[in-house]
């Protein structure tokens, strides 16, 4: 597959692979003591796991999967909001795959649609949207969720839907942002970071701008990486070399998609269409300010969180669960205690079992090699 | 075969509306016309003609096949009906069939059950009903008994089909999830994916087109040349729903055995491939209507796949991975990039990732 194949060539890695392993030997580290690596973005860690990539590097080198799955890091409460929108009368509720399976406290979407509400699948905004034209006697309510990937097709849409007077769209708006998160887990006191993998997605919309603060505050390298195998290993080892050569530094290894100034139309769209919420709650990491958005007044007409009564409440995160100290790097998805046991896929306790792109679920699914050789 | 003296003696019923409603589930003359006119017309063999509640079969003449009888049911509840490629009703037939000749049976007789909604066409249930006929005629059963419903609108989507399935195990062939032995070679016979691509892109929610067709085809006479190249096989499965991955679990878990595939070796159509990109799916895990995972000894290994390469059916057939004595049930994959990873029973649908 061309554009593909060129990014999963074997010899490549090999070559990359080698001088990875020259850099770590030149370096102070152990495989008692790794360098520690954040791989920030969901979409990383699925390609971490679906190439096998932890059991290729050296063994001084550990992977920490970081919060950037948006289906993973959704409080219960919001999964709560949900259903209570779902199960109204006259709506369809529209919603991304994964989202789908995300437990609530009483049930997920997927449960919800079984028990009769009309919850619908969709693979962007516009397709609510299309819906919302074609069944003009329902109200249709898009599930708005993800980072700044997602963000600017949700805020498109809304414009799309006031453009051509649309009453019967709105949008549950859940977008979150990953900058405060950074920060947030770069405060955390148990850090053990050494860099990150920047996320690449995010950063086609907001440019690398917005990181110069975790080289210039807080001196950790970052390379803004791509989702292919090669890109994730050249990132790697540009990580390393940084760190080797005593730089910290906003590098972007993906600029094939990533321009450093974002995408100009889309951060466009993102500031007519929303505000910064003074904190929003995250799954495993708690309150986090300024790290979700809304729909500004202008369009409140859209806004599902205006238009519904929602129940609103705050589910406390499982006291077994510690999603938090793995999204931090102080422990291992294997070496939490209810992994595999209480929390799995099929009854995920914790966010990071929910989703593929979770470090829990991944692990589960796809890894346990390493894991289990440790 | 019992060739009973009514046959032909009695008139069809026809019918004159162009959809079915409840009076055709009713039992009364309407009911009759339609199965006259649409199935009888369409499955027409001499067992069905004489329309007994049952259909008889001479004991003697399965026993000439084989000395154990296998016996199967399905049902098919596919949207959209028709998809490239097929139609519920050549999914309906292929699937018995296929899920007999893995077990080693010559399948020979088929049952038919329909539950149609009301308000879908005549001319749709023709259709089905021929593309039935035509795959039963390709896959050399006969469509012997049947039964149909109707239910209000809504009570069903448009059309299901079950279909039980009877064939006959030939003397001395024991195949079994439970035999699979380390060194034994895991063959495929083609491309995998293309039944589940298919049918997610006919759904037109993504507005993708591909020109991927489903590869939904009776799997009986492959089997029959493959278990004549290689007597020693041990196991064969259709690797329907759950996918490829899920036939290996389910081998390497009865036979407390691991697997390892290569994925470089597995073969997947390119449009298949981009699909599953573009959706974030994994194709190991897509549905497949005409491919079958196959466990052969590894000196048997060759033969399988130059026997299966000379099917029609079986044109990109490949040795894919090795049974091996590593950790019981466990089954991997070696990545195109050099890498391992788990190849896990999937936990509930395959649901595409959100970025």
């Amino acid at each position: 597959m061309k554009y593909v194949d060129e990014f999963r060539d074997r010899e490549k890695a090999r070559v990359l692979l080698r001088e990875i392993e020259s850099l770590v030997a030149s370096m102070p580290v152990s495989p008692e003591k790794p360098l520690h690596i954040m791989e920030v973005c969901g979409g990383h860690t699925h390609s971490i796991f679906r190439y096998g990539l932890e059991g290729m590097l050296p063994k001084e080198i550990e992977l920490i999967h970081g919060p950037g799955c948006p289906v993973c890091v959704l409080p219960m409460g919001r999964v709560d909001d949900c259903v209570a929108i779902a199960e109204r009368r006259n709506v369809i509720f529209t919603t991304f795959g994964d989202a789908m399976r995300v437990p609530g406290s009483r049930k997920s979407l997927l449960q919800a649609k079984a028990d009769g509400a009309d919850v619908r699948m969709v693979y962007s905004p516009m397709d609510a949207l299309a819906l919302a034209r074609k069944n003009p006697d329902r109200d249709v309510v898009f599930f708005g969720l993800g980072f700044e990937t997602t963000m600017p097709s949700t805020a498109l849409t809304i414009l799309a839907a006031e453009r051509d007077g649309i009453e019967n769209f709105s949008v549950f708006c859940n977008h979150i942002t990953i900058v405060p998160t950074i920060k947030a887990i770069l405060d955390s006191p148990d850090l053990q970071l050494d860099g990150f993998l920047g996320p690449g997605h995010v950063s086609m919309v907001i440019g690398t701008a917005p990181y110069e603060f975790i080289a210039n505050f807080y001196r950790k390298p970052m390379v803004v990486a791509g989702f292919e195998p090669l890109d994730i290993l050249q990132s790697i080892w540009m990580v390393l070399r940084q760190i080797k050569e005593g730089r910290a530094e906003i590098e972007n290894q993906y600029a094939r998609i990533v321009p450093a100034g974002g995408n100009a139309a889309a951060l466009e769209a993102v500031s007519r269409v929303y505000e910064l919420r003074e904190f929003f709650e995250w799954r495993g990491l708690g309150s986090i300010d300024h790290s979700g958005v809304k729909l500004r007044d202008a369009y409140a007409r859209f806004d599902a969180e205006r238009l519904y009564a929602i129940p609103n409440v705050k589910i406390a995160d499982p006291q077994s669960c510690q999603c938090g100290e793995v999204l931090k790097g102080v422990i291992k998805p294997w070496q939490c205690k209810v992994f595999g046991t209480a929390c799995t896929p099929e009854r995920p306790l914790g966010a990071l079992m929910v989703s593929s792109e979770g470090a829990c679920a991944a692990y589960y699914q796809y890894g346990g090699l390493r894991a289990g050789a440790a | 075969m019992n060739i009973s003296p009514t046959i032909h003696a009695r008139t069809l019923g026809k019918v004159n509306v162009p959809t079915v409603t409840l009076a055709h589930g009713g039992g009364g003359k309407a009911m009759k016309d339609l199965i006259d006119d649409v199935f009888v017309a369409a499955f027409d063999n001499p067992s069905l003609a004489p329309l007994e509640d049952q259909a008889r079969f001479d004991l003697a003449a399965l026993a000439r096949h084989g000395d154990r009888l296998a016996f199967t049911t399905d049902s098919f509840v596919v949207d959209p009906l028709i998809f490239p490629g097929g139609d519920i009703g050549s999914l309906a037939v292929c699937g018995t069939v296929n899920d007999l000749a893995v077990g080693g049976a010559i399948p020979l007789y088929l049952s038919c059950a329909v539950i149609i909604e009301e308000g879908v066409t005549i001319d749709l249930l023709r259709r089905i009903a021929r593309s039935m006929a035509e795959t039963a005629k390709l896959a050399c059963v006969q469509i012997v008994t049947g039964d149909t419903k109707v239910v209000h609108k809504g009570a069903c989507d448009k059309l299901f089909i079950t279909t039980t399935g009877i064939g006959v195990i030939r003397e001395g062939l024991n195949l079994g999830q439970h035999r699979a032995q380390p060194g034994d070679a895991i063959l495929v016979n083609g491309q995998l994916g293309d039944h589940g691509a298919a049918i997610l892109a006919a759904r037109g929610d993504m507005a993708l087109e591909t020109a991927i067709e489903s590869d939904c085809a009776p799997l009986h006479d492959l089997v029959a040349r493959l278990l004549a190249a290689a007597p020693g096989t041990r196991f064969l499965r259709d690797a329907t729903r759950g996918g490829v991955a899920t036939v290996l679990n389910e081998v390497a878990a009865a036979s407390q055995i691991a697997i390892e595939i290569d994925e470089q070796r597995t073969p997947i159509r390119e449009d298949v491939k981009a699909f599953c990109e573009i959706l974030g799916l994994d194709p190991l895990y897509l549905a497949n209507e005409g491919k079958l995972v196959a466990v052969v000894p590894q000196e048997e290994a060759d033969a399988a796949l130059f026997a299966m390469r000379a099917h029609p059916l079986g044109t990109g057939a490949a040795i894919i991975g090795r049974v091996h004595a590593g950790e019981a049930g466990r089954v991997t994959m070696r990545t195109v990039f050099g890498g391992r990873r788990i190849v896990d029973m999937l936990v509930g649908e395959q649901l595409p990732r959100i970025c």
